[in-house]
This record gives structure tokens, C-alpha cells and sequence, in this order.
């Protein structure tokens, strides 16, 4: 941590001189952010060291919300069990830590899934991606001191949460995504519902591009501020919105795909620049805002076409997969979710290895908000839009 | 209404009392309807309800609020400074309160008829920074300290605008006695100083642009005056926690809150006063009168606190360099281009 502290080579301190033409001693101070602040989005702390309003370093400390995720995986007496562990890690898309852990060992097992179960899970993922964005961009208008877009953020995404209680009975930690299926069946006015949430939903997205997106003042707040460059989003392992609105064109559903998504219509969005310098702030806003209207696209066009058939897949109860070792990775809300899993042939994982997203991308902060104001690293942690349950697991 | 008390109770500290009560206790009654007010006004624009049970539609909960902050342990914490810290809160209110004191509400009613009350007013208002300075030193909090720093840097930013911004009324009016400025534009709404005021209609017409211009940055002014967003730095809750107020609670808190509200119907007043006619009526003649004029004041008055709230509730924050950036280089040189050509106008 030490070695993080030296000053940036632009970074030029500026003493004042007195009258008597004596320089007066300014120095930096440091200040902590956090744990207990309401924009670390959690208990993140950032020790800042600031000269007067001009961060001059930042050092994240991270761990407070430890809960030793993989090695409870290890001791869980059977595969699915770990489920409800993962659902935990990041609480705000559990659908897809689910999926991505259900998808590691299935390949382990070699099963099929069956097809009705690949839309449900592709549906579940697309809702929770964007209920997962909405509270990314409504705390984001927060951190920016715009109160209401927020709140119309959680109206819409308590239609999701209602839609995932009538399917599961759980509205933030689901334990609906198995190992070989899916827990329950959707109820029957599931379909119904969905559509009618994806329609209402493109007038939320209208009124928050409206009161937000094209603010002036939220523009002036977010273009140009840690501004992320395409090399080092990718020397960094930057994934999720954080690269794309870097101006990679980087989605795993497309590039990597799993599930069913090679079935569907819909373009990966990337940052362009539009306000300002391609990788900023702004961008990575934007990047999660079309990638919501991308979500509703995909759901509407999968509610339509759900066959019949099985939720589950006949797989025995204790699951024993032949002894090996997989990295499976999926496009979670926040990047790059890989779930390595080790099996030694007996029924509890071996060694379960979670590559969070949040926490790769918090780790590039340092060097994109050297130079910006306080104000400003309020806006670069929220646009990086980390959960400290999955940074810290 | 002084003279009237005059006589009747003769030149006594018992007649200062009776005279500098009303805009307390309006004060007190308006924050009471404000903090309703903004919660009600922010809930629907967020579809939300707010308070709902506490009378009708909650019409009751800003005297419950009231009742739970008297409660409140009043803590200070050891840090800090504590007759600093004690003292802050009363000092940012006297501010706020001094201001009042030359409010006109009425044509027969002005807590002081000081003939420099625009220039009074101007001076009395900065002494609430130091009332925010004094808090955030004293409470000892990194937090509190940047939010004391901003908030003093913001208000002395904005006084500049505002005292050009009153300027202009004051010149077209001739006067810096705030009663002598409404009776000014008394007969009508076309008479309002932000129409050109009562000058013949082709230096009407020439003025109005520059009138309008320097009405509405008052108002933004004003807004940056009393730390409402977009210019609520100093408090900035998803920056500096909440600023100077990071470590108050209790009564002391609400004291620092009801500064806010009551300073936030100041700028209004006093954008009314000189723009909007004050207690005048602007139908002319008719609804004109002592207690009209106390309604008209308020209502115009209260308009532009509630437009403080539309606008709270609907924008994000500037940022300080930003916020500097527009008073300097944005609003100050508008005032100046204003200034001139309204005394070019007036000259010709």
C-alpha cells in the first residue's frame, strides 16, 4: 500500500507566498472516506489524500464485508448448497451469480439443460441486469445530488423484484437458479406481466434520459471525470460497463456466449464519447442506460417464444462430478463474472474461486481519479458501480 | 403600525419586543408549512405519498418533527469546540433573522424602516457564514471543515451577483429604502421593476431585457445564497456527509434547518420587494391595502420558495469550481452589461 503514495508526475503543489515573501507550509491532508459514507456505496473506505479540494491519492481499503464466500463453498456437503452462498456475494444481481456457479458446475457434469429452463434463466438474468443498472443509475443520480431520478430508478425496479417474488417467493436473494434447472416454474401470468413491465419500462428510461442523461449540470459533473483509457481499462482486466464504455467492444454474451443468447436481436453498446473524452464517466453511465433498453429488447423477444417443458434436469440429488477443474465466466451486471471450481470427485466442490467484476474494476480507481476534485471521485466511485458484497465476498 | 403601538405604549423595550415579533413568529409558522410543503411537493414529484397518517395527508408531522427534535439529547461531541459549537447555530439564525428585520410586509408593517435597507440587508446576510465557518471549525470533523470552507467561498461569491442584481433595481428606483422601492411600482403588474417599472412605455420596452436579466440571477443568486441545489456544496450529503451540519442534532440542527428555510423566503422577499412590487397588488387598486399587502408579499414570496423546491428536487449539483465558474464568469459579467446599459437607458 505504501508504495501507491507517491505523487502523480503532473502533480505540482502550489505554496503560497506571504507577504513578507516567506513560503507559507501547505500541506496535504488525509482524509477518510468511508466506511461510513453515503457514497462509497457500501463500506467501502478510501483514505484520500487531498490538496485542499484536489485529490492527490487515493488508497481503497477494502474487506469489511469479508465472509469467506469460497471457503464456505468448500465445506458445503453438496454442489447446490453453494448456491445461496453465491446469491450473497453480489446482492444485487444474485440471478446472475447463480447462473454463472450453475453454469460452472453443469460443465464439470457435462448435463443438458433443458430448453425451457435456458429462457427462464435468460429472462431472470436480463430482468436482474436491469434491476442491477437501475440502482447503478439511480445512485448515481444520488451521488450527484439529483434526489428524484433515483427514486423513479426503484419504482420500476420494484416491478422487477415483484416479478421475481411471484416466480420464487425471494425478492433480493433467490436460491432460483440451480444447479441443472431452476427451483420453481414460472407462474403462469408471468409472461403477461413481464411484457407489461418492459413497456412501461421504456418510459422510465425516456423520463430519466430526460431529467438526467441530458442534464447540463450532470453533463458538465461527468464528462471528462475519470476519464479511463482503453489500454488501461484492459491492462487492468476492466470488464462490464466500466470496459465497454471505455470503447471496447467486449460483451461475453456475444463474445463468449453461453445460455441462448446467439438467439436473439440485440447490439452490445459501447461509450463513444458523445460528451466528452470516450471512457469518462458520462460514458459509463450511458453504457448502462442503453444497455438496459438492450435488456428489455431481449426479454421481450424471449417471453415470446418460452417452450414447455421440464424445469429441472434429471440429475441425482448428491451431485459427484468426475474429479477436474473448470473456469466458466459470464456477463454479470458489473463486468466478468468466472467461477473456478475444482472438483476431487467427492460431493462438495474442492475449491470454488469467484473472479468478481466489482472488485477488478474498483482496482483501476486510484488511477483514474489522481488530480480530480472530491466531488469528482464521489462521481468516478459510483460510475464504477462497485457492490462491496461481491469486492469482498 | 409603529406609530399606532407608539402610542399606545409609549417608548419602551416592551414596543421593540411588539414590533420585532411578526416576522418571528411568521418564521416559525412558515417553516412549519414549508418543510410540509417540500416533503408533499418532492414526494409527488417522485411518486411517492410522504407523511400520510400524522392528521390529513400528514398536515401534522413538521410539529411532531418539531416535538422529537426538543426531545433529542443534544449532543456535542468531545471534540470540539464547544462555545463555538454552541454558539454557531444562533449566530446563523440572527443573520437570517437581522435580515428580516427590514423586510417590508406590508405597507404598514416593516420591522425597521431603515433608508439603506437594500444596502442593510446585503450586509447583515454574510454574517450567517460566519455562523457555517464557526460550525465547521468547532464540530472538529474533516467533513464539517470542507463543507465551512465551500460554504463560505459559495455565499461570498454569490453576494457579489446579488448585490449587482439589486443594483439595478436600485437605480432605476432611485432608492435603497425598501417601502420607497414598492411604492415605486405600486399600480399594477406593468409596474413591476422586472417590466421596466412605471417608465414611459419606449424606456419600458428598452429596459425590460435587462430587468428580466437581472431578476433571474438574483433568483439563481439567491438559490446559491441559501446552499439550495443545484448549489448545496457546503451540505453536500453524498460528498461531505452533510457538511457543517455533519455533527449537530437536536434542537441545534433544526435551528441550522429552520435558518435555511426562513433565509430561503428572504431571497424571495427580497426579489419581490424590488422586482415583483412587494406588497403591492397587481391588479392596481383593487385588493390593495395594509393586509393585502401582507398576503401579496407572501404569496409572491412563497412562489419562489416553492419554485427552490422544484428546482431542488429536480437538478443534480454543480461542482466548487463550477459553481465558482458560473458566478464570476457567467453571472457577474451579465450584471455588469445590465447595470450599464439600464443606467445608459435611464441617462438618455
Amino acid at each position: 500500500m505504501k508504495e501507491s503514495r507517491t505523487l502523480p508526475t503532473d502533480y505540482v503543489s502550489s505554496p503560497e507566498r506571504t507577504s513578507s515573501g516567506r513560503t507559507l507550509r501547505t500541506d496535504e491532508m488525509i482524509l477518510n472516506m468511508g466506511p461510513q459514507h453515503p457514497s462509497t456505496h457500501g463500506v467501502l473506505r478510501l483514505e484520500l489524500v487531498v490538496d485542499g479540494e484536489i485529490i492527490v491519492d487515493v488508497i481503497p481499503h477494502i474487506g469489511y464485508l469479508h465472509r469467506c464466500f469460497e471457503k464456505h463453498a468448500e465445506h458445503m456437503t453438496n454442489y447446490q448448497q453453494v448456491i445461496p452462498y453465491a446469491d450473497r456475494m453480489d446482492y444485487l444481481s444474485s440471478m446472475c451469480n447463480d447462473w454463472a456457479y450453475a453454469l460452472a458446475v453443469e460443465k464439470l457434469l457435462k448435463t443438458e439443460i433443458p430448453e425451457r429452463v435456458q429462457y427462464i434463466r435468460l429472462i431472470m438474468a436480463e430482468l436482474q441486469r436491469i434491476a442491477s443498472h437501475l440502482i447503478a443509475v439511480g445512485t448515481y443520480a444520488i451521488d450527484m445530488g439529483a434526489f428524484t431520478p433515483f427514486l423513479w430508478c426503484f419504482r420500476d425496479r420494484e416491478r422487477i423484484l415483484d416479478l421475481f417474488e411471484m416466480t420464487c417467493g425471494a425478492r433480493l436473494l433467490y436460491n432460483y437458479i440451480w444447479v441443472g434447472g431452476v427451483s420453481h416454474d414460472l407462474p403462469p401470468s408471468f409472461v403477461e406481466k413481464a411484457k407489461e413491465f418492459c413497456r412501461d419500462f421504456r418510459t422510465t428510461l425516456k423520463e430519466v434520459h430526460d431529467v438526467l442523461t441530458y442534464n447540463e449540470i450532470f453533463i458538465k459533473r461527468t464528462a471528462n471525470v475519470g476519464v479511463l483509457p482503453k489500454d488501461v481499462a484492459i491492462n487492468w482486466a476492466c470488464s462490464g460497463p466500466m470496459l465497454r464504455g471505455s470503447g471496447v467492444d467486449w460483451d461475453l454474451r456475444r463474445d463468449d456466449p453461453y445460455g441462448i443468447y446467439d438467439r436473439f436481436e440485440w447490439t452490445v453498446q459501447v461509450g463513444k464519447g458523445e460528451m466528452g473524452t470516450v471512457g469518462d464517466c458520462w460514458d459509463r453511465y450511458i453504457v448502462r442506460m442503453r444497455e438496459m433498453e438492450e435488456s428489455t429488447r431481449i426479454i421481450e423477444q424471449a417471453v415470446e417464444s418460452v417452450p414447455e417443458g421440464n424445469v429441472q434436469s434429471s440429475i441425482p440429488k448428491r451431485i459427484r462430478p468426475e474429479a477436474g477443474e473448470v473456469y466458466v465466466r459470464s456477463e454479470s451486471p458489473r463486468g466478468e463474472l468466472g467461477f473456478y471450481v475444482i472438483s476431487d470427485g467427492t460431493a462438495s466442490p474442492y475449491r470454488v474461486k469467484a473472479r468478481a467484476p466489482a472488485f477488478v474494476n474498483l482496482s483501476v480507481l486510484p488511477e483514474i481519479s489522481r488530480g480530480a476534485m472530491v466531488a469528482d471521485l464521489v462521481a468516478i466511485v459510483g460510475s464504477v458501480d462497485i457492490v462491496l458484497g461481491e469486492v469482498d465476498r | 403600525m409603529e406609530e399606532l403601538l407608539r402610542s399606545l405604549i409609549g417608548e419602551s423595550w416592551i414596543l421593540y419586543l411588539l414590533l420585532a415579533a411578526p416576522p418571528l413568529v411568521f418564521i416559525l409558522l412558515y417553516a412549519l408549512v414549508t418543510v410540509w410543503t417540500e416533503m408533499k411537493v418532492s414526494a409527488h414529484m417522485q411518486d411517492r405519498l410522504a407523511y400520510m397518517y400524522t392528521g390529513f395527508h400528514g398536515v401534522l408531522q413538521p410539529v411532531a418533527d418539531i416535538l422529537k427534535l426538543l426531545q433529542k439529547e443534544d449532543t456535542i461531541p468531545t471534540a470540539a469546540d464547544r462555545p463555538l459549537f454552541v454558539m454557531a447555530p444562533f449566530l446563523v439564525f440572527i443573520g437570517m433573522y437581522a435580515g428580516f428585520a427590514a423586510l417590508p410586509f406590508s405597507s404598514a408593517y416593516i420591522g425597521s424602516n431603515i433608508n439603506l435597507g437594500v444596502f442593510y440587508i446585503i450586509a447583515v446576510s454574510s454574517i450567517g457564514v460566519v455562523g457555517l465557518l464557526m460550525a465547521g471549525w468547532a464540530s472538529n470533523n474533516k467533513w464539517s471543515l470542507f463543507g465551512a470552507m465551500r460554504s463560505a467561498a459559495q455565499i461570498i461569491s454569490y453576494e457579489i451577483p446579488i448585490a449587482l442584481a439589486l443594483l439595478v433595481a436600485v437605480m432605476i428606483t432611485g432608492s435603497l429604502n425598501l417601502q420607497d422601492v414598492i411604492r415605486y411600482q405600486e399600480g399594477g403588474i406593468l409596474n413591476w421593476i422586472v417590466f421596466g417599472g412605471p417608465q414611459p412605455l419606449v424606456q419600458k420596452l428598452l429596459l425590460l431585457p435587462f430587468t428580466v436579466t437581472a431578476f433571474f440571477i438574483l433568483f439563481i443568486a439567491g438559490v446559491a445564497e441559501v446552499n439550495r441545489t443545484p448549489f448545496d456544496l457546503p451540505e453536500a450529503e453524498s460528498e461531505l456527509v452533510q457538511g457543517y451540519n455533519t455533527e449537530y442534532s437536536g434542537m441545534k440542527f433544526a435551528i441550522f434547518y429552520l435558518a435555511e428555510y426562513a433565509n430561503m423566503f428572504l431571497v424571495s422577499g427580497i426579489a419581490a420587494c424590488l422586482f415583483l412590487g412587494g406588497w403591492s397588488s397587481p391588479f392596481g387598486e383593487l385588493m390593495s391595502g395594509p393586509l393585502w399587502g401582507v398576503f401579496w408579499i407572501v404569496l409572491k414570496g412563497y412562489f419562489f420558495v416553492f419554485l427552490q423546491i422544484w428546482i431542488r428536487w429536480t437538478l443534480p449539483r454543480l461542482r466548487v469550481d463550477q459553481l465558482m465558474y458560473t458566478s464570476w464568469k457567467v453571472l457577474i459579467p451579465f450584471l455588469f452589461v445590465c447595470l450599464f446599459c439600464v443606467g445608459l437607458i435611464l441617462v438618455l
